[in-house]
């Protein structure tokens, strides 16, 4: 009786185990698809923001340096003329400001500055301020690999927060928003 | 090449995969449109003068070590990309300023995390990632060995023999 039983079982793992390793895989590889291989984690969250002193689009004879921002919560948005992917973002930031909850701060990333006053003025101008970083050695060292790339930034110069690709208006709200006010709290 | 990898960085972000189906059919026509012509404006990486050789040799081996973030199944030294010139000159100005291969690796690890290491450094979060395929290698060589021991015939223990048997062997290799 237990012979036959402890056959049955034998056979009964003989058909699920390939099931069970076949279910293992597609829920790995289902997985696997909606990751986004592109979505790399930034080695700076709660890391102070990099030391920079830039000068600014509008007026290069001015820089603004990171120590400048100390004591606001800001965000720090690399874009470029040259930048669809920033195009299609540009609404949102425009709706942002309008907000007024946070300075917004552009990092204009290899572009011309004649390409990038002139986007601002057609598309509209969310930034505070925007500094040209002509060769992108400063977007090195915020580890910036695609535009636009988004960084929010604590009172105390910690980077708490960034995001690769364009902000969606409900990332805006969802996200964005309550995070700026609870750190602007803080 | 340069600035469609930009591109197509700037869109890839999952955000849109739970955004709306008809923002991001927009998106893709707007992209199409526009990538070719108006991306193609990105400053260029400056060019650099000459370096000696040795240390062209030096930053040549270093860069297959790099990952390029844009292209990211290539290296530094291979990428065409223009984040990779900006990182190559980057790796270039750490090595004239006096930097070792490892702090210059140091350095944009910090910035760029471990995905800038195109070989994976090895410590506790990479131990499956550098022996899992020998583990797998072990298991496998486990089955086969355990399978091959269960259809392999047991050796034949030869029955007793009884009284009759014994009588009929001897007749028949006939030392009567």
């Amino acid at each position: 009786m237990s012979e036959t039983e402890n056959g049955n079982l034998a056979r009964l793992w003989r058909y699920l185990l390939p099931l069970v390793i076949f279910v293992v895989l597609v829920g790995f590889m289902w997985r696997g698809l909606s990751l986004n291989p592109r979505e790399i984690p930034s080695a700076l969250i709660n890391k102070p923001v990099p030391a920079f002193v830039l000068p600014l689009l509008h007026d290069p004879t001015k820089t603004l340096s990171a120590a400048d921002m100390k004591g606001k919560v800001w965000l720090l948005n690399v874009w470029g003329s040259w930048c669809v992917s920033c195009r299609y973002e540009h609404p949102v930031l425009n709706a942002l400001a309008k907000k007024g909850v946070v300075p917004i701060i552009g990092l204009n990333w290899k572009d011309r500055p004649e390409d990038a006053k002139s986007w601002l003025v057609k598309f509209g101008d969310p930034y505070k301020l925007s500094v040209s970083d002509l060769e992108g050695r400063v977007a090195i060292d915020f580890g910036v690999y695609g535009a636009p790339e988004t960084f929010v930034i604590d009172k105390a110069g910690m980077i708490r927060f960034k995001h690769t690709g364009p902000i969606s208006e409900e990332m805006m709200n969802q996200t964005l928003v309550p995070m700026i006010q609870g750190l602007n709290k803080a | 090449m340069i600035d469609s990898t930009n591109t197509s960085t700037g869109a890839a972000p999952g955000a849109f995969l739970s955004g709306k189906a008809r923002q991001w059919l927009t998106f893709i026509s707007f992209a199409s449109l526009l990538a070719v012509g108006a991306v193609s404006a990105q400053t260029a990486t400056p060019e650099m003068p000459p370096m000696k050789p040795e240390l062209e040799a030096r930053l040549k081996k270093l860069e297959t070590e790099l990952r390029c973030l844009v292209c990211q199944n290539q290296t530094l030294a291979e990428s065409p990309a223009g984040l990779a010139g900006d990182l190559r000159r980057e790796v270039r100005m750490l090595a004239e300023s006096g930097k070792s291969d490892s702090e210059i690796k140091e350095h944009l690890k910090a910035r760029y995390g471990d995905f800038v290491l195109y070989k994976p450094e090895l410590d506790a979060r990479t131990l499956l990632l550098w022996f899992g395929p020998f583990l797998l290698l072990a298991g496998g060589a486990l089955i086969v060995v355990l399978v091959n021991r269960r259809i392999r015939p047991s050796p034949a223990v030869p029955p007793a023999l009884n009284e009759q048997d014994r009588d009929r062997a001897s007749k028949l290799l006939g030392d009567e």
